[in-house]
């Protein structure tokens, strides 16, 4: 091959591969032997327990509801930084990040604070007859939060890409401004989206930090999965948590695999 | 650059209203669910005083908790920046097989939960681990000690210098380093000349953003890190305590510290790609 002109295939290849494998994929056998460890029979005696069927619908739910909810305001999010000027305009854009560069402790104290019956938020929503804070509905919050730039920054680049032409041949043939974005420009933006959804899926699905301090943790009720792994281990159930472990492991590689699927997609369709 | 498709006055005054609703609905959220929670942490942390603030943030607890997630820090960014290169290196500039699956197992750790990366270095290293009874009888201790804090770090942001550089050396080819070679440059010299010069906004980049992550993470530290106070306390597993503590101004207090710290690196990031944008180019839609 032409391109070993350059130097250094063996010596980068051979530290990257003896890194990963060190860091990366050792320490994933040494949980997937942990689980194995169960048996067949015991891994499906801990994947049915009530506390993991609970946690496991709360974590997915909420973490469907809360990639739905991203969806539907990072777009708008994202149409509006790229289509509007208004003043203040990159400060809003580089807001769009704060999730990513907040630690999750520090976004978990101040939602729980602020949607707490006495802070700024809860004083007057729980009047109202809705708690978030220590309810489940917390749990979405913070999901929401930290999942809310993935949509954005997805749909932020396809949409400046996008070619004008198209929008105004659609208007010149008679399309009506909701036409035009139902039947051309959603259909353009949808692998993008998709895309954006799935990363705040997985991302809110594995969420900690930012969850364990506003959901108040109840047991059955507003407890999520990677909760349950750090109970089991307090508990000194190290194979429990593995297998739990497993389980998340296995929806993250799902995913993946889902995401990288959409990234070939949205390739294609923006290279045409 | 509201819509520029010339149309009747009649409608673009219906456009106009349109327009600003969306901006409004988009900004309040922006507002109420981003910018709302961050005021929240300052003003908790100043509500009792700046006295108070000063007192939490220089107790000698806090200041062991920023030390010692200086230290995770520098040893896990430098660890996972020399990573990335060699990484971006191999990845750029060589065509072998398998590179696909390489290229996700990078990736991989980005969609590990904080928790179950972790759990793997406890049930690796743990006194019930693999290699537990092998560490208990040379009496090393690597969970519920630094190096497994270390070990937390490196797994949760081992992408995201890799991640800048792969996609940015994919598109930039390997035209100026083949030409160095001919003209006789030796190998490292060829890195350090032509290489480093053309992706160094990007790596810088990365590293930002690596050292954000691993001076705030969480879950996985916290899972490894057996809550000793003072000594394998990082800032935000003491913010932790302190807020389950009850005391609130101490945990918002150093929490705003890890604030600042992620709007220095939202500003400067914001910088870079200002004014970097073109030698930051052809990144991938990122994740964290």
């Amino acid at each position: 091959m032409a391109r070993r002109v350059l130097p250094g295939f063996g010596l980068s290849l051979g530290y990257t591969l003896a890194y990963l494998g060190l860091i990366v994929l050792l320490p994933l056998a040494a949980l997937a032997v942990k689980a194995s460890g169960l048996g067949l029979g015991g891994l499906w005696d801990t994947l049915t327990s009530a506390q993991v069927l609970a946690a496991l619908r709360l974590s997915f739910g909420a973490a469907l509801l809360s990639a739905v909810i991203n969806a539907v305001v990072g777009l708008l999010v994202a149409w509006v930084l790229v289509r509007y000027t208004f003043p203040g305009r990159r400060l809003f854009d580089a807001l769009v990040d704060l999730p990513f560069a907040l630690p999750t402790a520090v976004a978990g104290i101040a939602l729980t604070t602020l949607y707490a019956p006495k802070g700024w938020l809860g004083a007057w929503l729980v009047p109202l007859g809705v708690k978030i804070a220590f309810t489940p509905l917390g749990v979405l919050v913070a999901m929401i939060f930290v999942g809310f730039p993935f949509v954005v920054r997805t749909v932020q680049p396809v949409l400046e890409s996008l070619d004008r032409d198209i929008e105004e041949a659609a208007t010149m043939l008679g399309a009506s401004r909701l036409q035009t974005f139902t039947r051309v420009l959603f259909p353009l933006l949808l692998p993008a989206l998709l895309t954006g959804f799935a990363l705040a899926l997985a991302r809110a699905v594995g969420e900690y930090g930012s969850v364990i301090f506003i959901a108040g943790n109840i047991p059955l009720k507003s407890e999520i999965l990677p909760l349950v792994i750090v109970k089991q281990l307090e508990q000194h159930k190290y194979s429990d948590a593995a297998a739990v472990g497993v389980i998340m492991l296995a929806l993250s590689f799902l995913l993946l695999l889902a995401i990288s699927l959409l990234q070939r997609w949205t390739q294609r369709w923006t290279e045409r | 650059m509201a819509a520029v498709i010339p149309l009747a006055p009649r409608r673009s005054r219906a456009r106009r209203v349109v327009h600003a609703l969306l901006i409004a609905a988009a900004l309040s959220f922006l507002l109420l669910f981003l910018l709302l929670p961050l005021a929240a942490v300052f003003v908790e942390a100043l509500r009792k005083g700046v006295g108070v603030y000063l007192a939490a943030v220089v107790d000698p607890e806090a200041i062991a908790a920023i030390k010692l997630t200086l230290l995770v820090a520098a040893i896990a960014v430098p660890l996972n920046t020399v990573f990335g290169v060699a990484a971006a290196w191999a990845m750029t500039r060589f065509e072998f097989r398998g590179k696909a699956v390489l290229g996700a197992l990078i990736d991989l750790p980005f969609s590990v939960s904080p928790v179950v990366s972790g759990l793997i270095y406890v049930l690796l290293f743990g006194a019930q681990g693999w290699f537990g009874p092998w560490l208990e009888k040379y009496d090393i201790k690597l969970i519920f000690a630094v190096p497994g804090l270390v070990l937390a770090t490196v797994f949760v942001t081992l992408p995201f210098v890799a991640r800048e550089l792969i996609p940015l050396m994919q598109s930039q080819g390997s035209d100026e380093e083949e030409a160095a070679r001919v003209l006789g440059a030796s190998g490292w010299q060829t890195f350090f000349r032509v290489t480093l010069p053309n992706i160094r906004w990007a790596l810088l980049y990365g590293v930002l953003l690596c050292n954000a992550r691993a001076m705030g993470e969480f879950g996985a530290v916290s899972v490894v890190s057996g809550h000793i106070r003072g000594l394998t306390n990082t800032m935000p597993l003491h913010v932790e305590i302190l807020y389950n503590d009850y005391n609130y101004a101490g945990a918002f207090a150093v929490a705003s510290l890890l604030a600042f710290l992620a709007l220095v690196t939202l500003g400067f990031k914001t910088f870079l790609e200002w004014r970097y944008g073109a030698e930051l180019a052809a990144r991938a839609p990122r994740g964290h």
